[in-house]
């Protein structure tokens, strides 16, 4: 795990987004990492999907194109997410960018380490840096998201376009 | 119910309101509050701006008459996505912000807002500005200047008459060759500019901060959404160096700044051309990525959205005053 924080860095300070292979390799990471088991947006959000909780963040390749995040501005715990709308936004390099969720249901928890450190965002954004915790109002949402393989092509594409 | 823009210290803007609009008395709305009338609830949106003391205390409630646009791409002409280019004098920031937050929000169109000049002197923070650390907050709160919180990002500066702002509000897909994320953006806007100030002044685009040789002239600052970004700026065509003392040289800076304090680190554009050779350069330069028309501000239809609820405010004294109690 720290070799994956190291590399993330590193990419991050390099300014490199092209994404990348789906299990990681240290010796040969030099790109954003996409991790099996999670499913993604095309809007770069992440969910983990563990029994009856869903945990969102923001995947690397999203905080690697938004920069050092300083603030994150979150929802209150006990309100709802409703899938492809924002639930709250980040700022990096002078903006606010929001951020929407993946999924609808309720929010049972909140990560209140990103008020004091919003660089986790950057550091960690699968792990330390995530987001809120959800209780899925409608579980068959997480069918219509994309698996690794797919976001992994979606970020490539997305960066060959610009 | 309350009356929207109820700070006692929003500044009057008579003298701006009555050139430009065509005000008309809606007589149901006489204490029309800012859920009511302001930004959705009804098809139509009225903008609502209070009238100074001395006068009646009447709201007026300016009918803005338009069609509401289908939201599909907008072309002009050489098949250029449309831009609409809304013109405004002394309108004060904080409407502005308004303004500009619920196009950005609820609108599916281009948009150039200019607005030449604040009514009065204002600090602006951006989003996460923590007021301790930002602004001399004894002074603030002794000269009543009023202290915004914008719904972007970025810095805090301090606006009056002699800024000159500049906000492009854009559908993603209408400017596709620059990715929705905060650096490309800002290279975008740099650009831009660059055509504005060609031959005229050493411009760039330096660490965020568009400069003049080593000195900053304009702050800017971006929000984006899924499909749609706002990158705005507040240009120092002219500026009060007593209005800088308001400031604290802040915490996170720019490495160019190298420790210099406000008046070191600034330049007033004015040295270098007129506010209007300025905006009607820049109306041109925009004219290389869009196909630009001019809308008078008083046929801008905001989009009704009882969703939408604008974010930038007015911090209260009571917000200014702890900051104010621990910075001693």
């Amino acid at each position: 795990m720290a070799l994956r924080i190291w590399a993330s860095s590193t990419a991050n300070a390099l300014k490199l987004s092209t994404a990348t292979r789906p299990h990681f390799s240290p010796l040969s990471r030099c790109f954003s990492s996409v991790l099996d088991g999670f499913k993604y947006a095309n809007s770069h959000e992440w969910v983990k999907h563990e029994r009856s909780l869903a945990t969102i963040g923001i995947t690397d390749h999203a905080q690697d194109h938004l920069g050092e995040v300083v603030f994150v501005d979150l929802p209150e715990t006990g309100g709802s997410v409703t899938k492809a709308t924002g639930f709250g936004a980040v700022e990096s390099v002078k903006a606010t960018s929001d951020i929407n969720s993946p999924i609808s249901g309720e929010i049972v928890e909140v990560n209140s380490k990103l008020s004091e450190t919003p660089g986790l965002i950057n550091s960690s954004p699968y792990e330390d840096g995530w987001m809120i915790k959800v209780k899925p109002s409608n579980p068959s949402e997480l069918e219509s998201l994309m698996g690794a393989k797919e976001y992994t092509k979606f970020c490539e594409e997305e960066d060959a376009a610009h | 119910m309350s009356p929207p823009f109820t700070s006692s210290s929003e500044p009057p803007c008579r003298s701006s309101i009555t050139s430009i609009f065509k005000p008309s008395w809606h007589s149901s709305t006489t204490h029309a509050s800012k859920d009511e009338v302001g930004w959705g609830g009804f098809n139509q949106i009225y903008l609502v701006f209070r009238y100074p003391p001395r006068s009646v205390k009447l709201h007026t409630l300016l009918h803005i008459k338009k069609p509401l646009k289908m939201a599909r791409r907008q072309v002009g002409h050489a098949g250029l996505p449309l831009m609409n280019i809304v013109r405004m004098k002394g309108v004060p920031i904080l409407q502005q912000l308004e303004i500009e937050e619920c196009l950005l929000r609820t609108s599916s169109d281009n948009w150039c807002i200019i607005n030449d000049g604040a009514d009065k002197p204002s600090i602006v923070m951006g989003v996460s500005g923590k007021p301790a650390g930002l602004v001399e907050i004894r002074p603030v709160l002794e000269d009543k200047i009023p202290v915004i919180r914008r719904f972007t990002g970025g810095g805090t500066v301090i606006v009056d008459h002699g800024t000159i702002f500049v906000s492009f509000i854009c559908n993603k897909n209408d400017v596709a060759d620059v990715q929705p994320y905060p650096r490309p953006i800002m290279s975008w806007s740099g650009l831009l500019y660059s055509q504005v100030f060609q031959g005229i002044a050493d411009f760039r685009l330096r660490e965020n901060d568009y400069v003049i040789g080593l000195r900053k002239f304009g702050g800017n600052a971006q929000s984006i959404t899924k499909n749609r970004w706002i990158h705005h700026t507040s240009f120092l065509w002219d500026y009060e160096t007593r209005n800088m003392s308001y400031l604290k040289i802040p915490e996170r800076a720019p490495d160019y700044r190298l420790g210099r304090d406000h008046l070191d680190f600034i330049c007033p554009m004015k040295d270098y051309l007129s506010r209007s050779d300025f905006i009607s350069k820049t109306i041109d330069a925009t004219r290389s990525h869009f196909s630009v028309k001019s809308t008078e501000f008083e046929t801008v239809r905001l989009p009704s959205n009882p969703k939408f609820t604008p974010t930038s405010r007015l911090l209260t004294n009571q917000e200014l005053e702890p900051a104010g109690k621990t910075s001693i």
